[in-house]
């Protein structure tokens, strides 16, 4: 991160003198109201970086606590990542109509919602910082929440599992589509005979070089084959695993539902390969290794459950403020009481920009940031 | 299965352009030895390009070093002397004939690259027993990734096309790369190793289809520990059988390999397997052709069949010649570079030739 004294400005942009002298009086006001400091507006509008599930809770609270808000979205849409999803565990919930409550949230006085807007880099002033977005505009604000999130794995660089090569090995997101289309089918365009689902595509593999676990794969993988047995009653469904992870409040009763009820087979073992076969299919080969016995087995879907890495706005940006971590993500102060925090003030951060995170947690995280900056700008 | 996008080709390795050291195979000599010869004549007679094949090389080691016969400071001295060779004759570019010394050479030189002192070690027991001394080379390509490099300059020098003259259908080709081509290294293979791009791409440039079969990238049945311990043998056959299996149903038109071993096993085990079980691959009995990719590039630029030595491959292919449109005399298929014709070969029983 640039740090400076004399930076350039647009007209409009406030001078970082005047940023902090309006703050301090904030501050001022807020020590007199301490009651009632949640009616008084804030002058400066903070910034949010990323316009996901975190993001948008962040921005959320803020301007419920009369704190303007800029926030910033590189893509078209708002909350895309879990937009992506038609039902999320674990209780199938709608995912499109959980970002449309939030996207309507965004509909406030005190929130300015710039989409499109790719913050490019980030100059640390005197008491503030100043964005300077795509468009060449430059905004100085007081305080900064780093939320720009993760992006899917790209499973092309698992070479051996042919994404991108045969029509019948598709992603997890893909699997996504067809669902909420109701339209699960073969290459050929018929109903498939067989799923197999493959975990840890991306996760906790030393050949791409992440060793950590994406954690929301392994439930994931069972809520879709639950999904597809309701779909597809007839479909041998079976789920290839390392070792299954089902942490959450409700994973394991829904893991022993799809085997009591939906008959969905588990087998721990890694896949080597995919391949074509003369039939359209999917020829896979892996070991059971609870059996201690190799298998070869073909299916018409091979569906990777692919990891959770940081986006490319979590890496650059993480890289030019000084706070890169472990594979791209972005480093907190501390991961136990102040994990909202950087180690420089008045920069903070939530969300899968840190580290992998379901849709609640990341909420969540947003809230807790937010609450953090509202901490930070009324002291 | 539709395939969805070739993005295997978009990795890409650096390949020399010229002057180029050439290190002779013990293997391909014996069982090919047109292959390496046309070789060097695509390479200065087609490309004009500066080929040095010096006379006093030797072994590399390959198959001694993988199977655990030769110890590693004896395989590195051996490296460091072919590589002082190469050094005296004033070359920067090696090109190991042998997909095994490839893979031995990239071996060595990466292990000297991570531990500096066995770079000198090895300098010091070369200068101590031969007084020579050795450079590293700038560039290590293997034939095939010279081939693939300008196989478009080499199209447009062809007479024939990869497509079948009878039905004016691209040949479908069985591609296979050697392990130590890309599975040791993935960054040395064009394409890298799941979706090796070096034969594949010469087979799209020259007219033909890349068969993408379900055990396309399973071992072709040579393996230095299956095929040296006679009791092991079995696995070898098993392994070439399962190969051919699974892309028997495509009816493939020939095989094309870069590797020594991979064209040997694939070629004699149809052999084996014919007289074992009396099965062969093709609908007529006369098995899948297997050939080098000099052999392959050979016959498209008009080189004598006989020339390039395609009548010492256990499986004969005067059928894919016709196919290929090729003209071809019988009567000088045995016959010597004296020109004393040889007595015709055994017929096998079951193999059809």
């Amino acid at each position: 991160m640039k740090e400076r004294e004399k930076p350039v400005h647009g007209d409009d942009n406030p001078k970082p003198r005047e940023v902090k002298r309006r703050l301090k009086a904030t501050k001022r006001i807020s020590r007199r109201k301490r009651l009632e400091f949640e009616e008084v507006e804030l002058p400066l509008q903070v910034a949010i970086i990323g316009g996901g599930v975190a993001g948008m809770e962040a921005a959320s609270v803020l301007a419920e606590h009369r704190c303007p808000v800029i926030l910033f979205e590189a893509r078209p849409e708002l909350g895309v990542n879990v937009k992506n999803k038609y039902k999320i565990f674990p209780d199938f919930s709608d995912a499109g109509r959980l970002v449309e409550t939030m996207t309507k949230a965004m509909d406030h006085p005190l929130i300015t919602v710039n989409k499109d807007t790719e913050i490019i880099e980030i100059i640390r002033e005197p008491d503030a910082y100043t964005l300077l977005d795509n468009k060449g505009v430059p905004h100085t604000v007081p305080a900064v929440l780093l939320a720009s999130g993760y992006e899917p794995f790209d499973a092309k660089r698992k070479e051996e599992l042919g994404f991108g090569i045969y029509e019948g090995v598709i992603n997890s997101l893909q699997l996504e589509d067809m669902l909420r289309e109701h339209k699960v089918l073969n290459s050929l365009g018929e109903d498939p005979r067989r799923i197999v689902f493959l975990q840890c595509v991306g996760s906790r593999d030393e050949k791409v070089g992440n060793h950590y676990c994406s954690k929301i794969c392994c439930i994931t993988a069972v809520k879709q084959a639950i999904e597809v047995k309701r779909q597809l009653p007839d479909t041998e469904v079976y789920v290839f695993y390392m070792d299954l992870r089902l942490w959450g409040q409700g994973y394991e009763e829904l893991y022993r539902e799809a085997q009591e009820q939906y008959n969905v087979r588990f087998v721990r073992g890694r896949i080597s390969e995919a391949a074509s076969t003369f039939d359209g299919r999917v020829q896979i080969k892996s070991e059971d290794t609870l059996l201690g016995q190799p298998l070869k087995m073909v299916t018409d879907l091979l569906v990777l459950m692919i990891g959770m890495e940081a986006s490319p706005g979590t890496r650059k940006l993480g890289k030019t403020c000084g706070l890169e971590g472990p594979y791209g993500f972005v480093r907190s102060k501390s991961p136990h009481l102040e994990d909202n925090l950087s180690d420089k003030p008045g920069f903070f951060l939530a969300g899968t920009c840190k580290r992998p995170m379901h849709i609640a947690e990341a909420v969540n995280d947003g809230r807790a940031a937010a609450l953090e900056i509202i901490k930070y700008l009324r002291k | 299965m539709t395939t969805k996008k070739h993005y295997w080709n978009e990795y890409q390795k650096e390949i020399a352009g010229d002057k180029y050291f050439y290190e002779r195979s013990c293997i391909r000599q014996t069982f090919f030895p047109g292959s390496e010869t046309a070789f060097l004549r695509i390479l200065k007679e087609e490309l004009g390009k500066n080929i040095l094949d010096v006379e006093n090389q030797h072994t590399c080691t390959g198959i001694g070093f993988y199977s655990d016969i030769v110890p590693l400071e004896t395989t590195m001295t051996i490296v460091a002397r072919l590589f002082s060779l190469m050094t005296e004759a004033g070359y920067e570019n090696y090109v190991p004939s042998c997909v095994t010394s490839f893979g031995v050479f990239s071996e060595i030189v990466d292990l000297w690259e991570h531990q500096p002192d066995m770079l000198e070690k090895a300098r010091n027991i070369l200068l101590e027993t031969t007084g020579r001394t050795f450079e590293l080379p700038k560039n290590i390509a293997h034939p095939s990734d010279i081939i693939y490099k300008f196989r478009e300059e080499l199209k447009e020098k062809m007479r024939y096309r990869l497509v079948n003259r009878f039905t004016g259908k691209p040949l479908k080709v069985v591609e296979h790369i050697g392990c130590h081509y890309a599975k040791i290294f993935p960054d040395k293979g064009v394409g890298k190793a799941e979706f090796p791009h070096v034969l594949a791409g010469m087979i799209e440039s020259w007219g033909g289809e890349v068969v993408d079969y379900p055990e396309r990238r399973h071992c072709c049945g040579f393996g230095f520990r299956q095929y040296v311990v006679r009791a092991n043998r079995g696995y070898s056959v098993a392994n070439s059988k399962k190969k051919f299996e699974s892309m028997q149903p495509y009816e493939p038109d020939f095989i094309v390999t870069n590797c020594p071993g991979c064209t040997m096993f694939m070629d004699k085990w149809q052999y084996t397997i014919a007289e074992m079980e009396h099965k062969t691959y093709d609908k007529k009995g006369y098995g899948i052709p297997v050939l080098t990719y000099e052999e392959m590039a050979g016959l498209l630029l008009g080189y004598d069949p006989w020339e390039l030595g395609l009548q010492l491959h256990q499986v004969q292919s005067e059928r894919l010649l016709d196919k290929l449109g090729i003209h071809y005399d019988p009567n000088e298929k045995y016959k010597s570079v004296s020109g004393r014709i040889l007595p015709n070969p055994e017929k096998p029983q079951y193999l059809r030739v």
